[in-house]
């Protein structure tokens, strides 16, 4: 305890407060220096890396699921391996690339938007990137192992997880469970350092919509993270220790493994869409030079939403034989979030209203944003409707719905973020020409991938299978050949960033115009230590 | 005036857009299928409904955001206003949309409530889900038998040319009469299966441990074909369900030629079988309900699949092989078969593991034996 940063840093207003001064001052060199250090930029650029990694290989994933679907009939993998791939696919995207890239944000930008020296808990932070890694090489491992990877899909239903799962199940339950660890310790850094460092005369209300959402963010991670872990444990006990909590034949029940892991699925699928509302909020008023419109309503929204993410998990199960009350109330709880979720869609829509817009590249991400996660919007309330989820269940409109709300929703939020905060990262634009090129390619391909899954869904095709009937052919060609398209456009992405963090158009402090956020006071690139001296916070020009 | 006319043109003209695309749509294979049942055409009417819902919701939101994207570009000059809040028009757009959600709330709860009442059924029908086929018992008929993929594996692996019904073609359909209440009781064997077929707009998970209920009552005759909607391993999508839907008397008739053949089955089990006979209904046998794991060779798919092709703990030990089929190995995917099959299935099935693929144990198992074993 004793070695821990002084509770109140800023107040203090020295760079040691930041934890583990010295160490700061003469950083080891090469590879030791990132295993150690305790720097919120450095470690975000961790996370970002990590995430990049982790989006290329559950890339490579889909693309194998894609090769195999873009004719009827088995080509290339039998189905054992496809399953395997199908649930990689899932559990590297959601765990390994887009959880981590937000928490990457999150720790780039959270200090820098509050006016905060580092995270408030540095050493922490180190230890739950550094457990990422340990997470996800043991989850791959996995795909070597005899019997093959987890293939009982990433929602992995028991009893084909416990009973009928292949040996490899119990690394899959470790490194869930050291990723949940990783997942929790980084979101109560978060809130400690949002509750805790924000600059003198910054109140809760003067936050960024990207701090605000990650605050919520954090809760939800605290609040249903565990519930992951007691489930994966008792699929641990019901496979290795002779517990019957999920297996019929010894008294247990397969259902409620789904009505616990909805619990946490369902708030995990606004962790992953939260922080992307946060990002959209903050480069939309930057390049439409106008304030946010309704920001009270966005934090109230953002929190309806988080509250109610709480009370609609079992509109994952409404095939499952649910009696009719729950399936009522559970249409209605789900319906309902479609009122603040929709609040947000107006209120970035009456931003844009009489603004003075350009097209950046992080701007064309943000408008590409709210258009496509609306459209999963819609999808998403016609799944609430009950009686017609009862056709569209488990089908590939379900697949389009949550890629829709995932691909060109979270994923392109987080392109958008990292376009709008390169030249800070790194003090050079990203290529234009390029960023630019990289933003079709990547918007047309998402939507020749996605869109006619809604087709193949609604005509009958179900989700998972590895080979499928005539009459999905041709919604499945064109669904291969965008994901080729879209997965391909992502090395472009690559070359953009490295490219970016090489050289390129020297970016001032204030890179854009018309950004009012606190990070843009510090120089591009942002020096490794930041308000190391509190500054005094002023509200914007426009006093929200 | 004019204006009036205008709008009337233009609703009618989007009206008639909306039907003939719809048509079009679904005759493509591009929509949610209207379906046979009364349940389905409510889901689909409901499915349009809020589907048109969000098209003009789309419509508007989008409207309004490419006009601002389009008119207030700043490399036109346009110079930013400074408004950031605006109460009425924040509660006019939290109130309408909820008011919109309860008018689609009304019709859905009607619907549900219908699709949630299975009572006064004129016939039941008892589904089991099992590692990749569906059984189906016709409850108080003594009819019951397994309904499995009939796609050749030379077509999935293209050998073959694909057929018509590639993948949603089975041995024996589900026989179901028009015009009846039907109860649909669903459970499974092992791992949760989800029958679902679009046109009845039945879809219902089979879940080991529990008993869910669904009902049909189909209006026209016909074949309706559709798949297992739940992972359930390995064989999920090979894993078809085909209704057949007919005339009450052709029913019936098909009912009472069921049930003699079932008791023909039972009388089979009385007398000596040859080797012969028995490994050419074993090879059936195996071929619809063993080979998706264990393999056509016999080599099973290890770790989770033993092989059966040289399994010496099986050949030297017969008791223990009879246990494993009729009971089953807890702890592992393997099921008991001894309520899923005939005496004179089991004992065919038991005697070709034996003899095929070089076990030469030259080892008969009589019916009767199994007969015995399953009295016991």
């Amino acid at each position: 305890m004793a070695s821990l940063p002084p509770k109140h840093p800023v107040q203090q207003g020295t760079a040691d407060a930041a934890g583990g001064a010295d160490a700061h001052h003469h950083p080891p060199k090469g590879l030791l220096r990132w295993v150690l250090t305790t720097n919120h930029k450095e470690i975000g650029t961790l996370y970002l890396l990590f995430s990049l990694l982790m989006f290329l290989i559950g890339g490579v994933f889909a693309l194998v699921i894609r090769a195999e679907l873009f004719q009827p009939g088995l080509q290339l993998v039998q189905p054992e391996f496809f399953n395997q791939m199908t649930t990689m696919h899932g559990l590297i995207m959601v765990f390994g690339a887009v959880m981590p890239a937000f928490v990457g944000l999150a720790n780039w930008m959270v200090p820098l938007q509050i006016g905060a020296p580092d995270m408030a808990l540095p050493r922490l932070n180190n230890f739950s990137f550094w457990l990422l890694p340990v997470a996800f090489t043991l989850l791959l491992s996995t795909l070597f192992m005899p019997g093959g990877a987890p293939n009982f899909g990433w929602t992995f239903y028991a009893p084909l997880s416990t009973t009928y799962a292949p040996p490899s199940t119990t690394f899959f339950i470790l490194s869930l469970h050291i990723a949940g660890i990783s997942s929790i310790l980084g979101a109560i850094n978060i809130i400690a350092t949002i509750l805790n460092l924000r600059a003198p005369g910054m109140r809760m209300m003067d936050m960024t919509l990207f701090v605000w959402t990650w605050l919520i963010t954090a809760f939800l991670l605290i609040a249903v993270m565990p519930v992951l872990a007691g489930v994966v444990t008792m699929m641990l006990m019901d496979i290795n220790f002779g517990t019957s909590f999920f297996n019929a034949g010894g008294g247990g029940d397969p259902v409620m493994f789904q009505h616990l892991f909805w619990f946490f699925g369902h708030p995990e699928v606004y962790i992953m869409i939260l922080p992307a509302f946060g990002i959209v909020s903050v480069i939309i008023p930057t390049f439409a030079r106008k304030p946010l419109f309704g920001y009270a309503s966005m934090v109230y929204a953002t929190a309806s939403i988080a509250i109610l993410s709480f009370m609609v998990w079992a509109h994952h199960m409404f095939v499952v034989g649910l009696p009719l009350v729950a399936e009522l109330f559970f249409m209605y709880s789900t319906m309902l979030i479609a009122v603040p979720t929709g609040v947000k869609v107006f209120n970035w829509v009456a931003t844009l209203f009489r603004g003075s817009i350009s097209y950046e590249p992080a701007m064309l991400f943000a408008i590409a944003f709210v258009i496509l996660f609306t459209i999963g919007g819609f999808s998403g309330l016609m799944l609430a409707i009950s009686p017609a989820d009862f056709q569209y269940h488990d089908t590939y409109f379900v697949v389009a719905h949550f890629h829709y709300v995932l691909v060109p929703g979270a994923i392109f939020s987080i392109m958008a973020a990292v376009y709008y905060w390169l030249p800070k990262w790194t003090g050079h634009y990203p290529h234009l020409r390029l960023s630019q090129w990289h933003f079709w390619l990547s918007v047309i391909g998402v939507n020749l991938t996605f869109f006619p899954m809604h087709f193949s869904g609604l005509a009958g095709m179900p989700r998972r299978i590895p080979d499928y009937s005539l009459q999905f052919a041709d919604f499945n060609m064109v669904s291969s050949i965008g994901a080729f398209m879209f997965g391909l456009s992502q090395l472009l992405f690559v070359v953009i960033v490295f490219m970016c963090a090489r050289g390129g158009e020297k970016a001032p402090a204030k890179t854009w115009d018309g950004a009012v956020d606190l990070e843009w006071t510090v120089p591009s690139p942002a020096p490794l230590h930041t308000f190391e001296t509190p500054p005094q916070y002023r509200p914007a020009e426009a006093d929200h | 005036m004019r204006k009036w006319h205008v709008w009337m043109t233009a609703g009618t003209l989007l009206l008639s857009g909306e039907l003939s695309l719809n048509g079009k749509l679904q005759a493509a294979g591009w929509n949610m299928p209207v379906g046979v049942t009364d349940i389905s055409r409510e889901v689909h009417s409901l499915h349009m409904t809020i589907f048109w819902i969000c098209v003009v919701i789309g419509v508007v939101v989008f409207g309004a955001m490419f006009y601002s994207l389009f008119r207030y570009r700043r490399s036109k000059g346009a110079q930013a206003a400074k408004f950031h809040e605006h109460t009425t028009v924040e509660v006019i757009w939290t109130a309408i949309p909820l008011l919109i959600l309860i008018g689609m709330a009304v019709p859905a709860t009607a619907t549900l409530k219908k699709m949630y009442d299975a009572s006064e059924a004129d016939l039941d029908v008892m589904i089991t889900g099992q590692q990749w086929r569906w059984q189906y018992s016709y409850l108080g008929e003594d009819v019951n038998f397994i309904s499995s993929l009939a796609t050749p594996r030379e077509q999935i692996s293209g050998d073959q040319e694909r057929g018509e019904n590639y993948l949603l073609e089975v041995d024996q359909p589900l026989v179901l009469p028009v015009g009846k209440k039907v109860r649909l009781l669903m459970t499974s064997d092992d791992v949760i299966h989800s029958w679902w077929v679009p046109e009845l707009a039945v879809k219902q998970d089979a879940i080991p441990g529990f008993v869910n209920e669904n009902w049909v009552r189909i209006n026209e005759p016909g074949i309706y074909r559709g798949q297992c909607a739940e992972l359930c391993g390995k064989d999920h999508g090979f894993m078809p369900v085909v209704v057949q839907a007919m005339e009450e008397e052709e029913f019936d008739a098909w009912l009472a030629e069921r049930k003699s053949a079932a008791s023909e089955e039972a009388a089979g089990a009385d007398r000596e079988w040859k080797l012969d006979e028995l490994m050419e209904r074993g090879e059936q046998v195996y071929g619809s309900i063993c080979a998706a794991c264990h393999q056509p060779n016999g080599a099973g798919l290890p770790p989770t699949f033993p092989a059966l092709a040289g399994n010496q703990a099986l050949l030297d030990d017969r008791e223990h092989h009879l246990d494993t089929v009729l009971n089953g190995v807890a702890g592992t995917p393997m099921p008991g078969f001894r309520t899923t099959l005939s005496p004179v299935e089991l004992a065919a099935v038991i005697t070709y593991e034996r003899n095929a693929w070089g076990n030469d144990t030259g080892d008969v198992v009589q019916p009767s034996e199994i007969a015995e074993q399953l009295a016991e």
